[in-house]
């Protein structure tokens, strides 16, 4: 009976609501809680992307590496070979690679998470989860692709070393996590910005997938630093990833600078894109299947 | 009386909820029309693109369409609410709000307990994953942690009755099978509230039955509550205490389902019908349509009109079906249809025919009319949906005659047609 009182008196309190749907809600309102409550179902997309993507493929996962294999090549070829673009000193191959590695981490992030609410009407318009967990997830898959380079990476580095070409890894190759944690992130909050936008203004669909490549070109992966003359050099150094790909390329093959200013900028800017990207894709979420 | 108390709390509350849809082509012009906004915004003015918390009366407006008007409802605890309405009456922009895929223009919800919407089966499936990766991934995206759907594995899977497939890619699976899985899925959510949209139409009538069966079951012995929206009356009938109805983007009413559904049906209920000729590429179309009954409280034939607008010259079928006021047929009239009557000819443009369907004993109550044009077991040609209406007021039971009751599900009464040359 004494159960039965509490109820009441429970029932009689003024009623607590586990959930208020309202028109509006504040910019800074992010229930970034949902997302962590919705971990498992971002660890599934990860894993459906890495699985599906290569059902019935005769290669499967070695795609990721043949794919950065021949672009190295490549780039090898026409800049080391053809162009004799200088690369400080180092084996033509390795330093491309270092550059490519990076680049292609930050490129997959941001050119998938920027198809968000386009690639994913279907779903979104039929249940709710928190939208930022494809995202998230597309970047957390992105990260085996990464690792996967990565390791290819590593390996040349040991064939190089061995045939005598002179790489100094130093301590800098700690900061390894951290490098990716903030082209991570980078690629991220630019990517959910583009998706945010790109339900009212479609052409940003078209515009980013050459706007990457010609960033690319402004970033040092295919001319070092030090090339860049001193009138074009603050174009490169705006660019947030150019930060980090002189400190990863500096820390695993010792060429080029090391700017702990240069970094903290890149860190910087990474933030500030992030938070604004994490708002400005919450602010849509809510309404955009009326636009979309 | 704990039980007294949990079912009489209320978990949803709709609170004047509105939703305004912006109509013709969003694009060109939208960037002007955004600085606007923005400039409007930062002058503090009110949006001049958006109207919000104005007394609406119209429900379009210019560009603007209202899909709901001040909705106001309360759903308590272990109900299933039926929302009941015609196509476009804001049913689906109801549940979609509910569901949290987009927002509300004006209004509040407030809702207690996790919710988990079924507006589609299998939201979500990969077709290169297996049934078995399948379920793992529906459940996540229905709101299911892993680890819950683990300990269901073996249980959604007996459900679905789909084992022997569960290792092949859901592509290859038909799509009776799909449905089973993805419905499977769903059945086995733990929210405390389920909104559910007419999943019901897919699947044979077994697996209906088995929905509907966990639906109940989900309501009634586990205290959860559930929205259901369907256009199947006699699934709501069977199924739902409460109904809401929607018109016009308003709720017309809300009660107990019986008199909500009479209100629903009585809303069809008129006696003549004119109609555009919509489809022009049809061979035929009905065009118009009176009933009249014989005046007297029981009649004993009803005077049919039709024109049927024909563009080329044939031979068919004119045909009756009659409703009882919960949706089920009860019978039909036919000219044309077996070999006892001639087919009808329709020529090129308007064809007008005058009929008397004769009436058995029928209960109290209203009974609505479809009328269709057909080439006889081959084709339906046009139908004219439940449009025509006729009420019997009173009904004397005779020595000799048995009345055929409303709500006994389908019935074969053959109602005799008399042709009016």
């Amino acid at each position: 009976m004494d159960s039965v009182s509490e109820k009441t008196v429970e029932q009689k309190s003024p009623a607590k609501w586990d959930l208020i749907l309202r028109p509006k809600t504040g910019w800074f309102d992010l229930h970034l809680a949902d997302l962590w409550r919705y971990r498992d179902l971002t660890m599934l997309f990860v894993w459906r992307d890495f699985v599906a993507q290569y059902k019935q493929t005769i290669l499967g996962p070695l795609w990721h590496i043949i794919q950065p294999l021949f672009t190295t090549l490549l780039f090898t070829l026409m800049f080391g070979r053809v162009a004799k673009l200088p690369t400080d000193g180092l084996p033509p191959m390795l330093f491309y690679m270092a550059g490519i590695t990076c680049w292609n981490y930050f490129a997959e992030c941001l050119n998938r998470s920027a198809g968000t609410f386009i690639n994913n009407a279907s779903i979104f318009g039929k249940v709710y989860f928190p939208r930022l967990c494809v995202p998230v997830s597309v970047v957390i898959s992105n990260i085996i692709k990464f690792g996967i380079q990565f390791g290819l990476f590593l390996c040349f580095m040991g064939y190089f070393a061995w045939k005598g070409a002179l790489i100094h890894p130093n301590a800098l190759v700690l900061l390894t996590p951290v490098l990716v944690l903030i082209m991570a992130a980078l690629g991220l909050g630019a990517g959910i910005i583009i998706s945010a936008l790109t339900i009212r203004y479609r052409d940003l669909q078209v515009l980013i997938t050459f706007g990457v490549q010609l960033l690319m070109y402004a970033t040092p992966v295919i001319l070092p630093l030090s090339m860049f003359s001193a009138k074009y050099r603050w174009i490169v150094l705006a660019n947030p990833m150019s930060g980090l790909v002189e400190t990863f390329r500096y820390a695993f093959l010792s060429s080029g600078s090391f700017d702990p200013m240069i970094l903290a900028y890149s860190a910087a800017a990474t933030l500030v894109i992030l938070i604004v990207g994490i708002v400005l894709f919450n602010h849509v979420e809510r309404t955009f299947m009326d636009t979309v | 009386m704990q039980a007294f108390f949990l079912m009489s709390d209320t978990v949803i509350s709709v609170e004047n909820l509105s939703k305004c849809y912006r109509l013709g082509s969003i694009g060109g012009g939208t960037l002007r029309a955004d600085v606007s906004r923005w400039f409007a915004k930062l002058l503090g003015k009110e949006d001049p693109n958006l109207k919000i918390g104005q007394e609406h009366h119209a429900r379009q407006e210019g560009q603007d369409f209202w899909a709901l008007q001040n909705v106001s409802f309360e759903v308590k605890q272990g109900e299933i609410l039926g929302v009941i309405g015609r196509n476009g009456a804001g049913k689906s922009t109801l549940l979609k709000i509910l569901s949290r895929v987009t927002a509300p223009t004006s209004g509040e919800i407030k809702v207690k307990g996790r919710i988990a919407s079924l507006l589609e089966v299998g939201t979500g499936f990969h077709p290169e994953l297996s049934g078995r990766e399948n379920i793992y991934l529906n459940g996540a995206i229905l709101g299911m942690t892993k680890a819950e759907i683990k300990n269901k594995f073996d249980e959604i899977v007996d459900f679905s009755g789909v084992q022997q497939f569960l290792d092949t890619p859901v592509k290859r699976y038909s799509s009776g099978m799909y449905v089973r899985l993805a419905f499977a899925v769903a059945a086995h959510l733990e929210p405390e509230i389920l909104i559910v949209d007419e999943v019901l139409a897919v699947g044979d009538a077994e697996f209906q039955k088995k929905c509907l069966g966990k639906m109940q079951e989900v309501s009634t012995k586990e205290g959860r509550t559930v929205l259901f929206v369907s256009h199947n009356i006699q699934a709501i009938q069977r199924l739902c205490t409460q109904c809401v109805y929607l018109n016009n983007g308003r709720v017309k009413s809300a009660g107990l389902t019986e008199e909500i559904l009479a209100d629903y049906l009585a809303l069809n209920k008129q006696g003549l019908v004119y109609r555009k000729n919509s489809k022009p590429e049809s061979k035929a179309t009905i065009t118009y349509a009176r009933i009249e009954p014989e005046p007297k409280p029981e009649p004993n034939y009803l005077d049919i009109e039709l024109t049927v607008t024909a563009n080329c010259l044939m031979f068919g079928s004119l045909e009756f079906v009659v409703y009882d006021n919960t949706g089920s047929p009860i019978g039909l009239g036919q000219v044309g249809l077996t070999g006892k009557t001639e087919p009808v000819r329709l020529a090129p443009g308007e064809n007008l025919f005058k009929f008397q369907m004769l009436l058995p004993s029928l209960a109290e109550g209203n009974y609505f009319i479809t009328a269709q044009v057909a080439i006889p077991w081959v084709t339906v040609i046009d139908v004219m949906d439940s449009s025509l209406a006729f009420e019997i007021h009173r009904f004397e039971i005779g020595a000799s005659q048995k009345p055929f009751n409303q709500g006994q599900g389908f019935g074969c009464i053959d109602f005799k047609m008399v042709v009016h040359k």
